[in-house]
């Protein structure tokens, strides 16, 4: 009697402790993943997609044009010059668009930066389709060099008629002094 | 039987006093501003949402007057001191189903305006300005983008002084709620903020235009007003920042259209006249001038007022990075101190300001080294030359 | 297992007890020291805040005492008052003998204080204690976070480590020790809002050990989960810390309505009306705190499709808590009321709670939540829930439970004394609170504009008499088991019901060997 008690508590507890590393692991394998596969569907933060590319080319909407606005931000401790070469550009959905944003390294080592992206108003996100993108990689510089980094993409022809204005803001980070940033995260947020 | 009437009596009493409460707390709104309640506001959403909240005040008090009203009439008349003998029902499947479905039925009720003014307030489509509002550790910085020619773009200090905040002088009538520059912005316009952060998370909110939005670092928010009356509207950020997220304030000055650009001619002609001064010699006595402006607005929070340093900055004065190389200390002001609260102000001042700057820092407070830079020096060793 | 013996003598009886009786005293009165240190925290922060203008504190040090006061009063003063609670009466109630896990009940006390000697020497670590609120939101807490972070954190570890074990022995208990013909439907509310709290535990201290586990690794490791320059997202942090957040605040207030449930029928003389729909409402309340979290971050920025789901989700949860209050309401309905600290413990709590559902409901409305969020209003909100909720729920257990723990009686004079001036602070504390917030003021603000100024110092006043009525609640404990009065009455109240009251007061040190039956 008494060890069929103490067999059924055995059994509740290890089944209760199973939970744990369970829950433990949900954060890191489901929501995690999870949470980042919905920024992705849904423009949430307004982050972007990744590399894109273009199947058999287009056709252009001629109809009605987006301006497209671009800002760049340094984060704290960014000594770097950064901005769009082109503070505006008017596209039409569905054509291809180049331009490129200016950065130059002016202290005396080299560095790594890390461009993050985030499109306003979110909902835009989705529509916004870049074929070529400088934040998907990390930049180097060396002391004092300058580059004219290049961003081509293209606006949904699907973009809805509501929005007019799209604003791309680029943050820039400084990475250098911390170990490289893990890679599958850039990967995943790319 | 009389017992039953001072009960009855009691409880009107109460439900009496309870309504009144509410009626001058309405009163007292009214006539002293807008300290006890939520402002109104000047725009169309602010007032949906006040509205919206003063619903949900008045619907929450009806429904404790009822719960409460039973409650007391229970305490009062159910007591066993008057001898009352316990019932003993302990269910009834029609009163439990009644309080369930009834409270839904309220949400129901609630939710539609809730769902309209907050629809009202994503909508950010076709807005006539956009200003970039970017928070700082412990400051906002704001950047209007719809501007043609100059960029404005200035940065909005809290402006109550260290002895106002430390009680050794009398605190003016907007202690911590004023700024050395507010944010401009056209009565009767949409304004669209765009709302980044540089750091950590900061939240920029103005109460009575019901904006209350976080400011991420590395992404982008968005939200918008539309000022009906012209006014300073004030606010603070709402969400911890570190040591001074309470002594970051934000001004709003709605201001007439003709007025606005008014201003935003002025403000591209002084950018504008900056860009000039970039290329010329300066005297030493307008390098130390606007140095000293520029100290005691961003640097003496945390150097201190004579450059006495404080427990979160080094001092400055008879120091050696203010008295050695002058390279070595503009480096350290255009570049940071990676690790410390010192930033990288290169991105933050103009090449005039740090060279005015360093130029007040070398020469105040006792330090006498008697150099000085022109902000063509600043640009100069800011392209590494 | 020996049979019928006493406690062991002196220090080691308290070192290596495995009796549920003895760990349950361990957890009530180290949660009674955390609630006083606690509350020393908030008594500097109030005293700071009783004018406009820098006083006695520097801002840094004013955020490490919000943040350590928020932490120290969530786990180390309410939980383990709880859990101290539930160590006492789960078994007695249920006819256990003990808990289930006897050995282990008494690692997951012992390493408690441990945990808290580690969180309360960061305040005298190089860069302070933690600053960065109890929120603890990245990158505050990662990048610019100071040194004793990585203590926190490790202090955290270990407080999830005793809170899970000691859920998954409740739970064990409560499964496998009841007395025969002790079926679930008749198990005490007490025991039922345990049961489903510590469900709740089991499945959210985990994520929270997993999301310090993620700030631990962005710190000092190089990943980046919670930072934008590597590919991750501050945001991500305040989902899963609300992920835990949100049934965390379940967590605290279940096992008060437990203990409500238990009071009011007492001293009304009357069965408890509804006790099916608590339990349902209970649950429900449980499985709903899982799916409203981000109600917390309306102001981020989510999609408007995900603000108004996480609304309507939460304006749900106003439906069974509405429930909750009806049913008390209606046990006292037409029963013989007598008012004994306990009981007048249980109707504050009531009246202040249902007002803390109130502002709760406000508050879930998201448009109007842009202007509520992280003001005074939310101060005040959760202060109702967390204080007259929580805190007033375990005042009413503790002196409804007392005599039967110690075999004398309190003092009923101070103790509704006690009562009277602790209701009369909280109140002159929080409900001004609602005001500053409505009218602009932010919260965790060492210094204010001139506005708030008397409604502060209002607060100020209500936190120090609140403060004062604590030191009056220790004296009166620490006079009752000295020199109360005795009771002999298994019953102590006369309209007690359970198993509980039907064994010998003060109740022995084994109880229930030979498990009741219940018919």
């Amino acid at each position: 009697m008494r060890a069929e008690g103490e067999k059924k508590v055995l059994g509740t507890t290890w089944k209760m402790a199973l939970v744990v590393p369970l829950m433990f692991a949900f954060v890191f394998v489901v929501m995690v993943p999870l949470y980042n596969l919905l920024c992705e569907v849904t423009g949430l933060n307004g982050k972007t997609q990744g590399q894109y590319t273009a199947e058999a080319a287009g056709s252009v909407d001629e109809s009605r044009s987006i301006m497209v606005r671009f800002v760049a931000t340094n984060n704290e401790g960014m000594s770097w010059e950064f901005h769009p070469t082109t503070e505006l550009l008017r596209v039409h959905p569905g054509a291809e668009n180049d331009t490129t944003f200016f950065a130059r390294n002016p202290t005396a080592a080299a560095m790594t930066a890390q461009a993050v992206p985030s499109i306003v108003p979110s909902s835009a996100a989705a529509y916004f389709h870049k074929t070529e993108c400088f934040c998907f990689n990390q930049q180097h510089l060396s002391a004092g060099e300058a580059v004219d980094m290049p961003l081509r993409f293209i606006v949904d022809k699907d973009l809805p008629a509501s929005i007019r204005t799209i604003t791309l803001s680029y943050t820039l980070f400084d990475i250098t002094p911390t170990p490289t940033a893990d890679k599958a995260t850039v990967a995943a947020l790319n | 039987m009389r017992s039953r009437v001072i009960q009855l009596a009691t409880l009107a009493l109460a439900s009496l006093m309870l309504l009144a409460g509410g009626a001058m707390a309405e009163e007292a709104t009214k006539s002293a501003g807008f300290w006890l309640n939520m402002p109104e506001g000047v725009t169309a959403v602010s007032r949906d949402v006040y509205a919206l909240h003063m619903k949900i005040v008045w619907i929450c008090g009806l429904i404790g007057i009822l719960v409460f009203g039973v409650m007391f009439y229970a305490m009062i008349a159910h007591r066993k001191s008057l001898g009352v003998k316990p019932a003993t029902f302990h269910e009834s499947t029609l009163v439990e189903i009644l309080w369930t479905v009834v409270p839904f039925i309220i949400l129901i009720y609630m939710a539609f305006p809730a769902t309209k003014t907050l629809i009202a307030h994503y909508d950010d489509s076709e807005p006539d300005i956009d200003i970039l509002v970017t928070g700082y550790q412990w400051k906002w910085k704001y950047e209007y983008l719809n501007d043609s020619g100059e960029k404005v773009s200035f940065f909005s200090n809290l402006r109550t002084p260290n002895d106002e905040i430390h009680n050794e002088s009398p605190k003016g009538e907007h202690y911590l709620l004023e700024v050395d520059e507010p944010l401009v912005v056209p009565v009767g316009k949409k304004v669209r903020f765009l709302i980044t952060a540089n750091d950590v998370i900061h939240s920029w909110w103005v109460p009575a235009i019901a904006v209350k939005k976080d400011a991420i670092p590395g992404f982008v928010n968005e939200s918008w007003t539309r000022i009906e009356k012209e006014g300073v509207y004030r606010g603070q950020c709402a969400e911890l920042c570190g040591k001074n997220h309470g002594f970051m304030p934000i001004v709003v000055n709605a201001v007439s259209e003709d007025e606005f650009n008014a201003w935003m001619a002025k403000k591209q002609q002084a950018a504008a006249e900056i860009r000039a001064l970039m290329d010329q010699e300066l005297p030493m006595e307008d390098l130390m001038a606007r140095g000293e402006q520029v100290y005691n607005t961003s640097c003496a929070m945390c150097h201190g007022g004579a450059g006495e340093g404080t427990g979160i900055a080094p001092a400055l004065k008879g120091s050696k990075l203010a008295t050695g190389a002058i390279s070595d200390h503009l480096a350290i002001v255009v570049n940071g101190k990676p690790g410390t609260a010192m930033a990288a102000y290169g991105s933050q001042f103009n090449e005039l300001d740090i060279a005015a700057v360093v130029t007040y820092e070398r020469n105040s407070w006792g330090n006498n080294m008697g150099d000085l830079l022109q902000p063509i020096d600043v640009a100069n060793a800011k392209k590494g030359q | 297992m020996g049979e019928h013996h006493g406690p062991a003598k002196g220090l080691s009886r308290w070192l290596f007890t495995t009796n549920h009786k003895d760990i349950g005293t361990l957890y009530l009165w180290f949660s009674f020291a955390m609630f006083i240190l606690g509350g020393a925290f908030a008594m500097i922060i109030r005293a700071e805040l009783f004018q406009p203008g820098m006083q006695l504190i520097e801002p840094d040090f004013f955020n490490q005492m919000t943040t350590m006061h928020g932490l120290v009063m969530v786990f180390g003063a309410i939980m383990p008052a709880f859990v101290g609670l539930a160590n006492w009466m789960i078994p007695m109630m249920i006819g256990a003998p003990d808990m289930a896990l006897p050995r282990m009940n008494n690692w997951s006390f012992w390493i408690l204080p441990f945990a808290f000697l580690i969180l309360a020497s960061t305040l005298f670590m190089e860069g302070g204690a933690p600053n960065f609120g109890w929120t603890f939101y990245a990158p505050l807490s990662t990048t610019y976070a100071p040194p004793s972070v990585n203590y926190f954190i490790f202090a955290v570890h270990i407080m999830g480590a005793s809170s899970i074990m000691g859920s998954i022995n409740i739970i064990a208990t409560i499964v496998n020790l009841r007395a025969p013909g002790m079926t679930y439907m008749k198990m005490p509310l007490f025991v039922w809002t345990w049961f489903i709290t510590a469900f709740l535990l089991v499945a959210v201290m985990p994520v929270l050990a997993g999301c310090v586990t993620m700030m631990l690794m962005d710190i000092n490791f190089g990943t980046s989960f919670f930072s934008a320059a590597g590919g991750g997202d501050p945001v991500l942090f305040q989902h899963v810390f609300w992920f835990f957040g949100h049934p965390e605040v379940y967590i605290i207030i279940l096992p008060a309505f437990g203990v409500i449930s238990e009071v009011i029928p007492t001293f009304s003389r009357k069965p408890l009306f509804g006790y099916a729909s608590m339990v349902y409402a209970t649950a429900a309340i449980a499985f709903l705190s899982f799916v409203v979290w981000a109600h917390h971050m309306f102001t981020v920025g989510m999609p408007i499709a995900g603000e108004l789901y996480f609304m309507y989700a939460t304006m749900l949860i106003a439906v069974p808590t509405g429930v909750k209050v009806f049913n008390w309401i209606t046990t006292m309905f037409k029963g013989a009321i007598t008012f004994e600290t306990p009981m007048l413990f249980a109707i504050a709590f009531v009246i202040l709670f249902t007002l803390g559902g109130f502002t709760g409901l406000m508050l879930s409305l998201a448009p109007v939540d842009f202007q509520y969020h992280d003001s005074y209003f939310v101060v005040a909100h959760f202060h109702y829930v967390m204080v007259a909720g929580a805190i007033f729920g375990m005042s009413a257990g503790v002196y409804y439970w007392l005599p039967k723990w110690t075999g004398r009686m309190y003092n009923e004079t101070m103790a509704k004394a006690h009562f009277w001036i602790g209701f009369i602070g909280f109140n002159v504390t929080f409900f001004p609170q609602h005001f500053a917030g409505l009218a602009g003021m932010p919260r965790r603000i060492p210094d204010y504009a001139l506005q708030f100024a008397d409604l502060n110092m209002m607060s100020s006043i209500g936190a120090f008499t609140y403060g004062f009525s604590q030191i009056l609640f220790l004296f009166i404990v620490i006079q009752t088991i000295r020199n109360g009065k005795p009771v002999s009455d298994p019953k102590v109240w006369e309209g007690a019901n359970g198993l509980e009251w039907t064994l010998p007061t003060p109740a022995p040190y084994h109880t229930f060997a030979t498990p009741p039956t219940i018919k």
